[in-house]
């Protein structure tokens, strides 16, 4: 039986920043009420997933870092209360480095939390300020510090690149040394990517910056991969960068076709047959969880639906494409189908094959959408 | 005979045409409240949906005036310049027509192209001042226009409101006292002006007829002159709401014949009809082949769906006479339709047609007019496409269709509008003001200017304050050339076009440009030319796209992701490859967005 993740949304940020299109709200005056009903949620859903066995917990948004013990307090015994939380489990809290104090970190060890993801985003103040971060460059260090000294020996930081402020790599490459001086375990870094809905991408269609230049972004996505590979971090997905033995088991899931709830305005659920999104409203969200209604459409997975998921997460991961299971799983021919893509990929060296697995050479990450489509059925 | 009235409506698109007709047949209980649909005479949805009627009715009304009965014939007019041979039909089917005009916007260019054929044909006209209700009327203002255009008497205009039904009754009356009754003869040979044709899918073509002479009777053998077939009436009769089948219809009526004819080409608008055994001397003067005048390729979205897109061309052409085609090929484009239309309206009529009711959706290519080439040995070379076009080196001259443009406007537009035409490459022959405010200007210029962007461009310049008719007057040599466009050396057929010498260049740059936004980077570098022959004159280049991944697959949201690349697949799927470029739709049609 696949083991489930349970995901938590906390859909609140004291501050918007200027790139993020996931669903959060600045007005905190519902948080008391929207964290019990994310309590109740979980009652709701108890039977959603195949297992009552639950391997990961991560708490996202949003910001979880900004909720109180009494929020935790809910959250966990609800937790607890429908479902079975494996000894061994990955409880994952992603923090802003502004939030971050001793005794917050003490309180997260009281739930047995042992994975800090950090939004720490960029080692420059003046990128940290176009993005409208609130926290400054020294609130990096301090608060990576200071988790690590509360006894924290899983974290992960944010970090995002191809930031438009200067034409060279310094101000990344500085940020790099900084990363690799904090010690980390998990590295994730994310392209700035312009959204349609957020105050970046009001900017571009106003004229008010422009758009990324992808010979840019391109240059910065390699500097990344070589320092940190250097450095003995593994690259197990596109964005994301672990030591040994510290890829994200939560997020693995996501892309290893293993089940998970979402629990939260907006949060996302899988249970191997269909998919469910939670409504992106917090007091639609609160109104119908009162009324015991579950907040979510449903959509069904088919064949196709489940092989495209298939080649595209495992196109982006180490984990590649293997043949033979997707004849297994899905009933189709891939090296049949795609015959002559594939040959034509080879030899552009964009994608490689070593025992039995196709996967994305390091030319091959920079096109991967590129080939994904190539590979789709539609 | 005395007791017949034929008229019809002169107005321009959106004053009130169909809201008065509908007044008209609701006044003369020819219709009930029950079966008022609004605008009856629109029968087909996209005339309903574009205010406009495209393919002219007749509806018969019976009104009883001072105690007597009298038989309305309302003959409705196309209102579109691409249709104005047909307007010159109907026109000539009736003998008194009413000519309506919004008290909002004053009189406009097609009305008085319209009037003009109505007072060659010496119809009597009753002008109407629509739409008073409308917080927006100058009702003075416009009664001046009428009365300095018609000469007519300031308290013969009729004031009246189609919407809410004000004047109506005045209307009639005026049809009644005013229109002179048709004149003929029943005993003579029988001599029927076809007007217009409806299409039946069950019973064949439905000709449209007004009787000058004699009778037609259910079962005569008839003959239709211009084209010489003959057929058996099987059905003739008059149109109300429905057709109604009547034994015969006589001098001075109109009415409906069925013989079986399943082709609308058969039956050519303005043909005479007649007796086999007793013809009449004469056809009815002024018919005229109707010839398209803009050419361009309809091709399918999918190159597998063109047996599909054949079976509508077809289906189509049958109650679209003025559609010709032939099929084409194109290395870019594949098997796909070279379409003569009778204007950019017909185009995009026949192409919407297409979408709505034979859910075929098609790339339509360059619009082109019809040149003549003359080469080195003097020979005529008939051009409706630039793939026709000889060998630059074989070339003599080029004659290309000029227009007579007649354009109304508010005098504060007469700068930017002789801007337009200038660039157009239009000479202006003169310009009279119609009142102090408004002007009408008269353009000489090249179709192929016209078939672009012109109405567009028109509108938006005058902010809606200018109104267009044209008319052929002949052809004229022009320093034509075609231009290339060449993706990484490959020169795309669909993309090429006839263009004058003086413009290509700038002609060349700007679709390399437009090019340049509409192609989507891949990942090699694409090299966009324009060429005339083997010199390349402008050139653009779209980067390699160096980076194509998305940042986040995140937050368990794989599916959006998911979405997003299979929709951006079939995005892919529907684009046309030239050598190693993929071209996306839009890109066909990209000259026609040119600036």
């Amino acid at each position: 039986m696949a083991l489930a993740g349970l995901y938590i949304h906390i859909p609140f940020c004291s501050v918007a920043c200027h790139y993020c299109d996931f669903h959060f709200s600045t007005s905190l005056h519902s948080i008391d009420a929207l964290v019990e009903c994310i309590a109740e949620e979980m009652f709701l859903q108890k039977n959603y997933l195949p297992s009552p066995e639950i391997e990961t917990v991560y708490l996202g948004g949003g910001t979880p870092s900004l909720l109180k013990k009494h929020h935790m307090d809910v959250l966990f015994n609800a937790i607890h209360k429908n479902f079975k939380l494996l000894p061994q489990a990955e409880i994952t809290l992603e923090a802003n480095p502004d939030d971050i104090t001793k005794e917050k970190l003490s309180l997260w060890k009281n739930y047995d939390i042992n994975r800090l993801s950090i939004g720490v985003q960029s080692f420059h103040d003046d990128e940290l300020k176009y993005l409208n971060r609130i926290h400054t460059s020294k609130q990096n260090y301090q608060s990576v510090g200071m988790a690590q000294d509360a006894g924290f020996q899983n974290i992960s930081i944010d970090l995002i690149y191809g930031i438009p402020l200067e034409k060279n790599h310094n101000k990344l490459q500085q940020s790099l040394r900084s990363a690799l001086e904090l010690n980390v375990q998990h590295i994730s870094a994310y392209c700035l990517t312009i959204e349609p809905d957020t105050v970046f991408g009001r900017w571009l269609h106003s004229g008010k910056i422009s758009a990324a230049d992808d010979t840019f972004q391109a240059e910065q996505f390699v500097l990344i991969q070589n320092t940190l590979l250097q450095q003995h971090y593994e690259q197990y997905e596109i964005s994301n960068y672990a030591k040994p033995h510290y890829i994200s088991k939560h997020n693995s899931n996501y892309w290893l076709d293993r089940p998970y709830l979402g629990v939260g305005p907006s949060a996302h659920s899988y249970n191997l047959h269909s998919r469910q999104y939670n409504i992106a409203n917090n007091e639609l969200y609160i109104r119908q969880v009162k009324q015991h209604i579950i907040p979510a459409q449903i959509e069904l997975c088919t064949n196709t639906s489940k092989y495209n998921d298939y080649i595209l997460t495992r196109l982006r991961t180490k984990w590649g494409i293997d043949a033979n299971e997707i004849t297994k799983k899905f009933g189709i021919h891939f090296e049949l189908i795609n015959k002559k893509k594939i040959e034509e990929f080879m030899s552009e060296k964009m994608i490689s094959f070593d025992e039995n697995v196709y996967r994305l050479t390091k030319e091959g990450m920079l096109i991967a959408d590129h080939i994904t489509r190539a590979f789709f059925i539609v | 005979m005395e007791h017949i009235r034929n008229f019809c409506i002169i107005a321009h698109i959106d004053h009130g045409k169909s809201t008065l007709a509908d007044r008209l047949l609701e006044f003369t209980k020819t219709i009930n409240q029950r079966q008022m649909q609004d605008q009856v005479l629109d029968d087909m949805e996209l005339e309903k949906e574009r205010g406009i009627t495209i393919k002219s009715h007749a509806i018969q009304m019976d009104y009883t005036y001072e105690g007597k009965k009298y038989v309305l014939n309302l003959i409705d007019t196309p209102g579109h310049v691409d249709f104005s041979y047909e307007v010159s039909r109907s026109i000539a089917a009736c003998e008194g027509a009413l000519l309506l005009v919004d008290a909002s916007q004053g009189i406009q260019a097609q009305t008085i192209s319209n009037l003009y054929l109505a007072l060659e044909n010496n119809l009597e006209i009753i002008p109407v001042l629509n739409k008073i209700d409308l917080p927006g009327a100058m009702p003075e203002e416009v009664k001046d226009q009428m009365v300095d255009l018609l000469g007519c008497d300031r308290n013969g205009i009729i004031a009246a409101s189609g919407k809410e039904g004000i004047g109506i009754d005045l209307i009639l009356e005026a049809i009644i006292k005013r229109i002179p009754p048709p004149k003929g003869d029943k005993n003579a040979p029988l001599q029927a002006l076809i007007f217009d044709s409806v299409f039946n899918s069950f019973r064949g073509i439905e000709v449209i007829f007004r009787c000058y002479n004699g009778v037609i009777r259910k079962g005569d053998k008839v003959k239709f002159v211009a084209t010489g077939k003959e057929y058996i009436a099987d059905e003739v009769g008059i149109l109300r709401l429905n057709k109604e089948p009547r034994e015969m219809v006589e001098a001075g009526d109109v009415g409906y014949l069925i013989s079986g004819i399943k082709s609308a080409k058969e039956v050519k608008v303005g043909d005479t009809i007649t007796h086999v055994a007793n013809p009449c001397e004469k056809a009815i003067k002024g018919f005229a082949e109707v010839k398209p005048m803009v050419f361009a390729g309809v091709y399918p979205v999918d190159t597998s769906e063109f047996e599909d897109l054949r079976d509508a061309m077809e289906k189509l052409q049958l109650n679209d006479a003025a559609l010709v085609w032939e099929v084409e090929t194109s290395m870019a484009l594949g098997y796909g339709f070279r379409c003569g239309f009778l204007g950019m309206l017909h185009l995009e009529i026949v192409q919407e047609r297409l979408e709505r009711e034979f859910n075929q959706t098609v790339i339509t290519t360059v619009p082109s007019v019809q040149f003549w080439v003359f080469d080195t040995k003097g020979n005529k070379h008939i051009v409706n496409a630039p793939s026709e076009m000889p060998d630059p080196s074989k070339i003599d001259h080029v004659e290309e269709p000029f227009i007579k443009a007649q354009i109304i406007t508010k005098s504060e537009f007469i700068g930017p509008i002789m801007k337009l035409c200038m660039d157009k490459r239009g000479i202006l022959k003169n310009q009279t003001y119609l009142t102090a405010e408004r002007v009408e200007m008269n353009f000489e210029m090249p179709l192929s200017e016209m078939v672009f962007d012109f109405f567009d461009k028109l509108k938006s310049i005058s902010r809606g304050y200018a109104s267009l008719d044209y008319e052929l007057i002949g052809y004229r040599e022009s320093n034509m050339v075609k231009l290339d466009i060449l993706l990484n050396g490959d020169r795309v057929d669909a993309l090429s076009a006839i263009v004058h010498r003086d413009r290509a260049y700038e002609w060349g740059k700007k679709l390399c440009e437009k090019l340049k936004e509409l192609i989507p980077r891949q990942q090699f570098e694409i090299a966009i030319q324009a060429a005339i022959g083997s010199k390349i004159i402008a050139r653009e280049t779209i980067s390699a796209l160096r980076k194509d991944v998305l940042a986040k697959c995140y937050g368990g949201d794989i599916s959006r992701k998911r979405k997003l690349l299979e929709k951006q697949k079939k995005g892919k799927k529907r684009m046309r490859q030239v050598g190693n470029v993929e071209i996306p739709q839009e890109a066909f049609m990209a000259v026609l967005k040119i600036e």
